[in-house]
C-alpha cells in the first residue's frame, strides 16, 4: 500500500479518495479495495516519515481538502522499492505445516488433509474464473492479475499431489 | 436403458496390463456412479490410472475384471462391434492423441459423427459451423488434420466429439496443448454444453477445467482417494472490488 500510494503521487498530487479511486480503476476487480481509512492511514505515516506533504486546499461551502504531494525523499524511497528484486514465493507454507504436523498429533490423517486441500483450491479456482469472466476485457492488469494467481493456484496443485503421492 | 439410471456405473472395475514381463496393475478397484447431466474431473497424478479408466468406459480398452454399465445397460461383456455401436450412439471421446481422420478435411472429421448418428446432412453442417466458431476454428473447416498444429487439432477433436450431442463426453487432457486463450474457448464451451444438459467425465490437469466440473474424483495408484463435489468457497465472493491479491496472503 505505501509503495502504491507514492507511485501514484509521484504521477501527480492527489487526495485520499481520488487515490482510492484511481487504485480501483487501474487493478479492477482483481486488487483489494482499500478503504479509506486505511489510505489516511498510511498517508500520515507517509507524512511522518517525510516521504508526502500535504497542504489544505481551500473548497466552498465544504471542509478543505487535504492535497498530499511526494517529496524527494518519497522519490527516492519509491525509486529504491522498483529497483530492488521482489521476493519469490513463500517457503513456509501454512498448509504444509500442517500436512507434515497434523498426523503426528493424531488430529488428521494426510489424505484427508491432501483431499480437503485440494476441493479448497478448486473452490477459489472457480470463484478467479468467475471473476474473470466478469472482467471488462479491456483491463488488461486485472485480468493479468488474476491470471497470475490462477498459475499460482495451479503450482499449489501440483504441488499438493507431489505431497500426496510422496508422503507416507 | 430407464430414464433414470445413471449415465455411467463402473463397479470394482480393475485393469491389469501383462505386456510379456510383470503384470501392470493400472486401475485396483473403482467404483464411479455418474448421473445424467453431471460433469466430473478426473485428477492425479501422472500413472495413476486416468487414461487407462476412461478408455474402459469407452470401451477403448478391456477391463480385466468389473462391471462397466452405461445409460442403464451392461457393456463390459460387449463385443468390439458391439462397443462400436454403442460409443457411435451414446459416447464422444477426445482422447490424449486426437486421432482425427488424416484424409478428410477438418469439416467432414467435425460432421461425420452426426452423420453416423443419422442427422440430416443440414443439421450435421449447422452443428459444425456451431462448434468450430465456439472453438475459434470456423477459418480452418476446409484444412486437412496434418496441416494444423496441436492446439487446433485438439480443438477439432473436441468439436468431433460434440457434434452428435452425445449421452456421455468422455475427455482426456482435452487443453493439454492449449494456449491459455485457446484454453478459455474450450472452458466457455464445455460450460455451455454442460448448462444444456450434457453429462461430462474430463481427464484433466488444469485446475481452471477441473473447477468447471461439480465433482472431482481423485486417482492415486489406480484407486480412488477422493470423490466429491467441489465446494462453495467459504470467502466471501469476490465482487466487484474483489481481491485476488488475498488469495495469496
Ligand atoms: N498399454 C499399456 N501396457 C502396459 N502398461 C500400461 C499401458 N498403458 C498404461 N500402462 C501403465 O498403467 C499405468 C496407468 O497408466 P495411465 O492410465 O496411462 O495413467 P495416467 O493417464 O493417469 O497417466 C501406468 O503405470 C502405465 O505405465
Ligand atoms: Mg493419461
Amino acid at each position: 500500500m505505501r509503495q502504491s500510494l507514492l507511485a501514484l503521487l509521484a504521477k501527480e498530487p492527489a487526495h485520499g479518495y481520488e487515490l482510492k479511486q484511481a487504485l480501483e480503476t487501474i487493478f479492477g476487480g482483481a486488487y483489494p479495495s482499500p478503504n479509506i481509512g486505511q489510505i489516511y492511514v498510511t498517508l500520515g505515516r507517509l507524512e511522518k516519515d517525510g516521504y508526502v506533504r500535504s497542504v489544505d486546499v481551500e473548497q466552498a461551502n465544504r471542509p478543505n481538502k487535504k492535497v498530499y504531494y511526494i517529496t524527494a525523499a518519497g522519490r527516492e524511497a519509491l525509486e529504491t522499492w522498483v529497483e530492488e528484486p521482489t521476493e519469490g514465493p513463500r517457503v513456509r507454507d501454512e498448509f504444509f505445516m500442517k500436512l507434515v504436523l497434523a498426523p503426528m498429533t493424531g488430529l488428521s490423517d494426510r489424505m484427508a488433509l491432501v483431499n480437503r486441500q485440494r476441493r479448497h483450491y478448486l473452490a477459489l479456482m472457480r470463484d478467479l474464473r468467475e471473476l474473470a469472466e466478469r472482467t471488462d476485457p479491456a483491463n488488461r492488469v486485472a485480468l493479468l492479475l488474476i491470471e497470475g494467481a490462477m498459475l499460482h493456484l495451479q503450482a499449489d496443485l501440483d504441488w499438493l499431489e507431489r505431497c500426496q503421492e510422496d508422503l507416507p | 436403458m430407464t430414464a433414470d439410471a445413471p449415465v455411467v456405473r463402473a463397479v470394482n472395475v480393475v485393469k491389469i496390463y501383462q505386456t510379456g514381463g510383470l503384470p501392470v496393475p493400472a486401475v485396483r478397484g473403482v467404483d464411479l456412479t455418474v448421473e445424467a447431466g453431471e460433469f466430473v474431473a478426473i485428477m492425479g497424478p501422472s500413472g495413476s490410472g486416468k487414461s487407462t479408466l476412461v478408455h474402459m468406459l469407452g470401451g477403448l480398452d478391456t477391463r480385466t475384471s468389473g462391471e462397466i454399465w452405461l445409460d442403464g445397460r451392461r457393456a463390459d461383456t460387449l463385443s468390439e462391434s458391439g462397443w462400436a455401436v454403442l460409443r457411435r450412439e451414446k459416447i464422444g471421446f477426445v482422447f490424449q492423441f486426437f486421432n482425427l481422420v488424416a484424409n478428410m478435411t477438418v469439416a467432414d472429421n467435425v460432421e461425420l459423427p452426426a452423420l453416423l448418428g443419422g442427422v440430416s446432412p443440414r443439421q450435421a453442417k449447422e452443428r459444425r459451423d456451431y462448434l468450430l466458431g465456439e472453438l475459434g476454428l470456423a477459418d480452418r473447416a476446409e484444412a486437412s488434420p496434418a496441416q494444423l498444429s496441436g492446439g487446433e487439432q485438439q480443438r477439432v477433436a473436441l468439436a468431433r466429439a460434440l457434434a452428435n450431442q452425445p449421452r456421455l463426453l468422455l475427455a482426456d487432457e482435452p487443453t493439454g496443448n492449449l494456449d491459455s486463450r485457446n484454453t478459455r474457448d474450450v472452458l466457455r464451451l464445455l460450460g455451455k454444453v454442460h448448462g444444456q444438459g450434457q453429462t461430462i467425465v474430463l481427464v484433466t490437469h488444469d485446475a481452471r477445467v477441473a473447477s468447471m466440473a461439480d465433482r472431482v474424483v481423485s486417482l492415486l495408484d489406480g484407486q480412488i482417494v477422493d470423490d466429491g463435489a467441489i465446494p462453495k468457497s467459504r470467502r466471501r465472493p469476490l465482487g466487484a472490488a474483489g481481491d485476488v491479491v488475498e488469495l495469496r496472503s
